[in-house]
């Protein structure tokens, strides 16, 4: 007996086997996100402050637009199959998988951005918050006494808005931190350092929700795209055996692919822009 | 979104290109409004939420289809949709009495 | 899903045009591929019940070990006292004495290997994989390639959790339930410790479930046999349908809250600790803010549908036994099947009765209280129904209905010492006593685990084409009784008195600090408890033999329904091949016609023409 409905839907549900599954799975996805979603709202809620401005509205706008593109694509290259036309199919959903390395691209400048950022603490208890010159990804305290680099000191430029304490010092650190003040450069002995910490997730737990959402979203980014891809590329070759198969399976993928992109929307106001 | 001929997929096609304008629309609205300030920023919050839902609205009913799709369908989204509710609604509710002063 | 589209694509390349996966069995496949890596639902079944099998074991063998610890605390504990310390070396067992971060860790993955690989695997992975397909009349799972995954995620999850034993600073130590912030700080000497493990054990089982849910609820839905509607499913399906439910929506908020941890334990977050954490007399440097209730409620969102995982393919397996057994139609399926739905529904909104200690305020507390009380009246229903089920039937006491006989009563005993937990102000006593231990262990022990004994002796048949052997099976099931009450009963009576649960000592240190007289008849039960759970075990050597002696040397079974049962598991060839069935099987009538007036015989199979 062969597994029946894996590609004709079944007459009482009208839906055949993996789109059912597709969805199934992404109730569980909403279930995820949401649990996500809930833990920002009470982090924030119970939070003194919230750091705002901290990231790159233009950069994060670019890559809302980028998916959106993504989604239309992928919604003609289904439609594309539907019309038989396997030419177009082919070209949308290679411009689907070009914008998803392209929003990876984004997200890991984005990503690195804040990794060079820094937030230092001295033995008298000034804290700053600035660039290390050179821009070294990610150092910290430990970092910074590793013989092999031979510190004894460093050159810092603070951002340009005075540094008040703690997570309210991040929040003024706003947009353009490589302004006009920049150039203005503190050099500070390692021995003076206590703590050197760049914006990571373990700066705040608002850096922290926004890692651990966009990078889980960056995730389900690269397993949509390797799906996406392998459907245009050796899995396509199903188009001369078993067209409607192909179809069903563009369109799983398309779904699983708006879903990335749905997340998106919420995720981008939530954490660029409020 | 079942057994279309070739006309109603050029159709669709020609809904789809509208729905990725407004998709696009309301990307640049949400980021214009998020630079006003409402006064207060519990509106804010409110008018970008509002735009987001909208966005989400247009992705899931057209680009999946969902204003078309089968009963079990909804009723698969309907019932995670009430958990979801729950799950962040109660947390929030059980959390009140530490968070909103004034809540007992 | 998108990995099975790859798979699936991957392989239909190979194999040229051609159909589903389906058509595998038109070619002699190889060890490998039939035996070890099969897609294959009944292998996976197999495979599914003798890892969780063996996990079984494994769980009983920690706790049994804990037990010395309770019973004699601070003896070396014999014989197996030295192999702890040549195997996880005297750091933690010097000279065979249990440590306390031993009994930690040995309390914790207790219970995680328990719940999250032995049993919820057998009764989900091994038995749902094993028999939905055949009940509803399916050639495969929906996607059998998924359910491979699915087995190999939870293998991987497995040995990951049994690896953390061995690394530096040993296993998880802070309980099943992993409470921030204390499972993040438990072991900061090792930056990977013992829950990073752990944390990353439960991501990969929680795929394991999900990938398995998925498809579980898709077979159900698409693949049932023409004729099999709704209300002809079996109650073992619809079980296993609203178990694969809770899994499919309760699971991801752990999983995104083991995320969370995850990156408080390596990334140094804060989500779950909050500010001004100070560790041994130093404040911990970070960043701080987070919130260690959002921990438990995350945890809970899973935590009590699981339990009702736990709990439903077991009422399933009880509910084909009892019917097949006396001979009549369920009483009741119908108000069952609904009653499993009302679980399944009201066992998202009760989480937080775990909770009512951490300061919840009073409102949201009776609306918990409120959920509780309400989610016992679809469990008594199911329960009432199998008791009247028993009423005028002719019944067949053999070894699996014993043990399905015997579920009853103690899941009745498990279920009823949950409502002094469920109001909030008993609970002010009972909270973290053992009194919670015995109501879930009533549940879960003689309750889930004998349903699934019972099940091994009901399905043995069908997956070997031989019977395990009677007399055995009755002097398992009777000892197991004895055993398992003089184990958990006296949990209650401890539990009244206040001993705490997780105590290294059993409470022997506190109760003499504190003077406490109390206690001292809960800590004189300790002994005999331990010495009960150690003679359970013995019980169990009879089932090990019989289970791998009948295996070759069982009685054969004539026919291919040796039960008499109505049900479609019985309609296919023993064993079944790939495939399943014969010939495609068309239902003409409800799961459980026996003693129908004006039959021949006392029972009309679902496949037989009307
Ligand atoms: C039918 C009605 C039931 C009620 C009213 C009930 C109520 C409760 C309550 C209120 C607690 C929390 C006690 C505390 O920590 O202070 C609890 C704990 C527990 N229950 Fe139940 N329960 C019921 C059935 C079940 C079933 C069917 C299972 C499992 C198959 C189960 C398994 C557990 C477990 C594992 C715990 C302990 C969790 C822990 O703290 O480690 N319960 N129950
Ligand atoms: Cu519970």
């Amino acid at each position: 007996m062969d597994i029946p409905y894996t590609v004709q839907a079944r007459p009482d549900t009208g839906l055949y086997n993996a789109k059912v599954g597709i969805w199934l799975f992404l109730a569980s996805e909403v279930m995820l996100f949401g649990a996500l979603f809930s833990s920002y709202v009470l982090l924030r809620v119970g939070s003194e402050t919230w750091p705002q401005g901290l990231l790159n509205v233009p950069l994060g706008t670019i890559n809302t637009v980028v998916l959106i593109c993504s989604s239309i694509t992928v919604v003609l290259a289904w439609a594309s199959l539907k019309l038989k036309d396997f030419g177009s199919y082919k070209l949308y959903q290679g411009v689907t998988v070009l914008l998803a390395a392209t929003f990876m691209v984004i997200k890991s400048f984005e990503y690195r951005d804040k990794l060079t950022h820094y937030w230092v603490r001295l033995n008298d208890g000034t804290e700053m918050t600035g660039h290390i010159e050179g821009k070294p990804f990610n150092w910290t305290k430990a970092t910074l006494s590793k013989p092999e680099l031979g510190l004894t000191e460093i050159h810092f430029h603070p951002d340009p808005v005075p540094a008040a304490t703690g997570a309210h010092a991040d929040s003024e650190a706003a947009h353009g931190h490589e302004g006009a003040a920049a150039h203005e450069s503190l050099t500070i002995p390692v021995s003076e350092i206590s703590r050197l910490e760049s914006f990571g997730p373990w700066r705040s737990t608002y850096l922290a929700i926004y890692f651990t959402l966009t990078g889980l979203h960056a995730l389900h980014v690269v397993g949509g795209a390797l799906v996406i891809g392998f459907l245009w590329g050796p899995g396509s070759r199903m188009w001369r055996s078993d067209p409607e198969r192909l179809t069903n399976r563009v369109e799983v993928s398309g779904l699983f692919w708006h879903f990335v992109d749905l997340v998106w929307i919420f995720l981008f106001p939530v954490l660029y822009l409020l | 979104m079942h057994e279309q001929n070739a006309h109603d997929v050029k159709e669709a096609t020609r809904k789809y290109i509208y729905v990725f304008v407004a998709l696009l629309l309301g990307t640049v609205i949400t980021v214009i409004a998020s630079f006003i300030h409402f006064g207060n920023h519990a509106v804010n919050i409110g008018v970008a939420l509002f735009i987001a839902s909208c966005k989400a609205f247009l992705v899931a009913g057209y680009f999946m289809h969902l204003i078309s799709e089968r009963k079990l369908i909804y009723g698969l989204l309907g019932a995670t949709g009430i958990f979801f509710v729950g799950l962040m609604g109660l947390i929030i509710f059980a959390n009140a009495d530490q968070l909103f002063t004034g809540f007992r | 899903m998108t990995g099975h589209n790859g798979a699936a694509a991957a392989a239909h390349a190979a194999h040229g045009a051609g159909g589903a996966a389906g058509h595998d069995d038109h070619h002699e496949l190889g060890f490998l591929r039939k035996y070890v890596f099969s897609s294959d639902h009944k292998v996976i079944g197999v495979q599914y019940g003798l890892t969780a099998l063996l996990f079984l074991f494994v769980g009983f063998v920690l706790i049994a070990l804990m037990r010395w610890q309770l019973a004699y605390p601070g003896e070396p504990i014999p014989v197996f006292g030295r192999l702890l310390e040549a195997i996880l070396g005297p750091e933690v067992a010097f000279k065979g004495i249990m440590s306390p971060d031993l009994y930690n860790s040995f309390g914790a993955m207790h219970g995680t290997i328990m719940v999250f690989l032995a049993v919820v695997p057998l009764a989900f992975g091994a038995f749902g994989n094993y028999v939905v397909p055949l009940q509803i009349g399916a050639p495969d799972m929906a996607f059998p390639r998924l359910n491979m995954a699915s087995y190999w995620c939870y293998f991987l999850g497995g040995v990951l959790m049994f690896a953390s034993f061995f690394i530096p600073g040993g296993a998880a130590k802070s309980g099943w339930t992993s409470y921030s912030p204390l499972a993040t700080i438990a072991d900061l000497a090792h930056h990977v410790d013992g829950q990073t493990f752990w944390l990353l054990g439960m991501v990969v089982l929680i795929t394991s479930s999900l990938l398995g849910s998925v498809n579980f609820i898709a077979t159900i839905i698409q693949l049932r046999a023409p004729g099999m509607g709704w209300m002809r499913m079996p109650f073992f399906v619809w079980a296993q349908l609203v178990t694969a439910f809770l899994l499919l929506l309760a699971f991801p908020p752990l999983e995104a809250a083991g995320l969370m941890q995850l990156m408080d334990n390596i990334a140094g977050t804060s989500f779950f600790l909050p500010s001004g954490l100070v560790v041994s007399g130093r404040p911990l440097e970070v960043s701080g803010g987070g919130s260690p209730l959002l921990w438990q409620h995350l945890f809970w969102f899973l935590g009590h549908p699981e339990v009702y995982v736990l709990i439903l393919p077991a009422m399933g397996i009880v509910a084909e036994i009892i019917a097949n057994n006396t001979r009549k139609p369920l009483f009741g399926y119908r108000s069952m099947v609904y009653a499993s739905m009302a679980i399944g529904f009201l066992s998202f909104i009760v989480w937080a009765h775990h909770m009512y200690l951490t300061g919840m305020g009073t409102k949201i507390s009776t609306f918990f209280q409120t959920t509780t009380m309400m989610i016992s009246i679809p469990s008594v229903i199911i329960l009432t129904s199998l008791f009247i089920s028993l009423w005028g039937g002719s019944i067949r006491f053999n070894t699996p209905m014993l043990f399905a006989l015997s579920f009853l009563p103690m899941f009745g005993i498990g279920g009823l010492t949950g409502l002094p937990l469920g109001f909030n102000a008993t609970d002010i006593q009972l909270h973290d006593t053992y009194y919670v231990i015995g109501h879930f262990h009533y549940v879960v022990a003689p309750g889930t685990i004998f349903a699934l004994l019972a099940g091994v002796y009901f399905w043995y048949p069908k997956v070997t084409g031989r019977r395990m052997n009677e007399f055995w099976g009755r002097v398992h099931w009777a000892t197991s009784l004895v055993f398992m009450n003089l184990v958990f009963l006296p949990m209650f009576v401890q539990g009244l008195e206040g001993m705490s649960r997780r105590m290294y000592d059993g409470g022997a240190t506190y109760a003499a600090q504190e003077g406490i007289h109390g206690l001292a008849l809960a800590i004189k039960l300790n002994v005999g408890i331990s010495h009960a759970a150690w003679l359970l075990g013995l019980a169990q050597i009879p089932f090990v033999i019989n289970f791998f002696w009948s295996i070759r040397h069982g009685e054969k079974v004539v026919g291919d329904n040796p039960w008499e049962a109505t049900t479609l598991d019985w309609a296919t060839p023993t064993p079944p091949p790939h495939g399943n069935f014969a010939s495609p099987p068309v239902v003409a009538r409800g799961p459980y016609e026996y003693s129908f007036a004006g039959r021949k015989g006392d029972f009309t199979p679902q496949n037989q023409p009307a």
